[in-house]
């Protein structure tokens, strides 16, 4: 009843990506992607993964995707009639790397017979977070500092320059106010 | 585990190529790339989580949850670009963004 029930929800993921990958409205893509993470939450629960269930449902589809639908609205790109959808010239080699993957998966799957593994080894909070800050404690440490660069680096890109950087014609706009006192500098020199 | 190691693999592998054709294809909207670099990073996930379910080892979901927090950490910066870029050239595509000079 599991396995037939990760066969299904595998099914749902597949083809919410699929949608999603084709969907020229950016929100209705974001959208069929969750439903795709829930179902892909749902399989790793199934998998003996509970914690890593709910971190997919909470980071991936809550908070994530969020902040993709943050950004599309607040930059205004919620509109599909102005969108380009990518021509035929765009899909090809993309179509044939797919196909080469597609056909690894194939004969993997036609060359290796299935051997199918007994018992559920749930791997509970405990022994997770044991393995987490015991283990892998000092790559935690890097994850955390790994997220505070981001956290600046955010907030330096995200921030409004004093001067907004008009689109001069030669296409070399927005020169940074030290730029301009290193100019004016050279010049009293 | 409930399923085949290969098919959780196979599923993972499918997933990967979706998004590799995502991120091919959607050269017009740096949204939708940045989507595509998602879906991939969730197959990688699923890779880790069935290894980790197989070997009953908690190891694989340790590293799922270091892709989960690099990702969170991907994403915010490259929005940021985005909302910069955007700033700057009021366009989303890509093939706009070809030169370095600031």
């Amino acid at each position: 009843m599991e396995a037939t029930l990760f066969y299904i929800l595998a099914a749902v993921a597949v083809i919410a990506t699929l949608f999603a990958i084709t969907e020229k409205h950016a929100v209705h893509a974001i959208v069929y992607l969750v439903t795709s993470f829930f179902a892909l939450a749902v399989v790793f629960y199934l998998l003996g993964a509970p914690l890593v269930a709910v971190f997919e449902v909470i980071i991936y589809a809550g908070a994530i995707m969020v902040l993709f639908l943050f950004v599309i609205m607040m930059l205004d790109l919620g509109h599909p009639e102005k969108a380009a959808r990518p021509g035929m010239g765009d899909w090809w080699p993309a179509l044939v790397l797919g196909a080469v993957i597609a056909g690894a998966v194939v004969v993997l799957a036609a060359s290796r017979p299935a051997a199918m593994t007994a018992g559920v080894s749930v791997i509970g909070v405990r022994e997770f977070g044991r393995a987490l800050f015991q283990k892998y404690g000092i790559a935690v440490e890097i994850i955390s500092m790994q997220l505070l660069f981001a956290l600046v680096g955010a907030f330096y890109l995200g921030r409004r320059r004093p001067s907004p950087p008009a689109p001069l014609p030669e296409g070399e706009g927005g020169r940074r106010p030290g730029e301009g006192g290193a100019a004016r500098e050279e010049e009293t020199v | 585990m409930i399923v085949p190691l290969v098919h959780v693999l196979i599923l993972a592998a499918v997933l990967f190529a979706l998004g590799l054709v995502c991120v091919l294809v959607w050269r017009s909207n740096v949204i939708m790339l940045l989507i595509g670099i998602e879906i991939m990073l969730n197959a990688a996930m699923l890779a880790f989580v069935g290894g980790a379910g197989h070997w009953g080892m908690a190891d694989g979901q340790v590293f799922a949850l270091m892709i989960m927090a690099m990702t969170s950490a991907e994403v915010s910066l490259a929005l940021a670009l985005v909302v910069y870029l955007h700033r700057r050239k009021k366009t989303v595509n890509v093939d706009e963004f070809n030169e370095m000079k600031g």
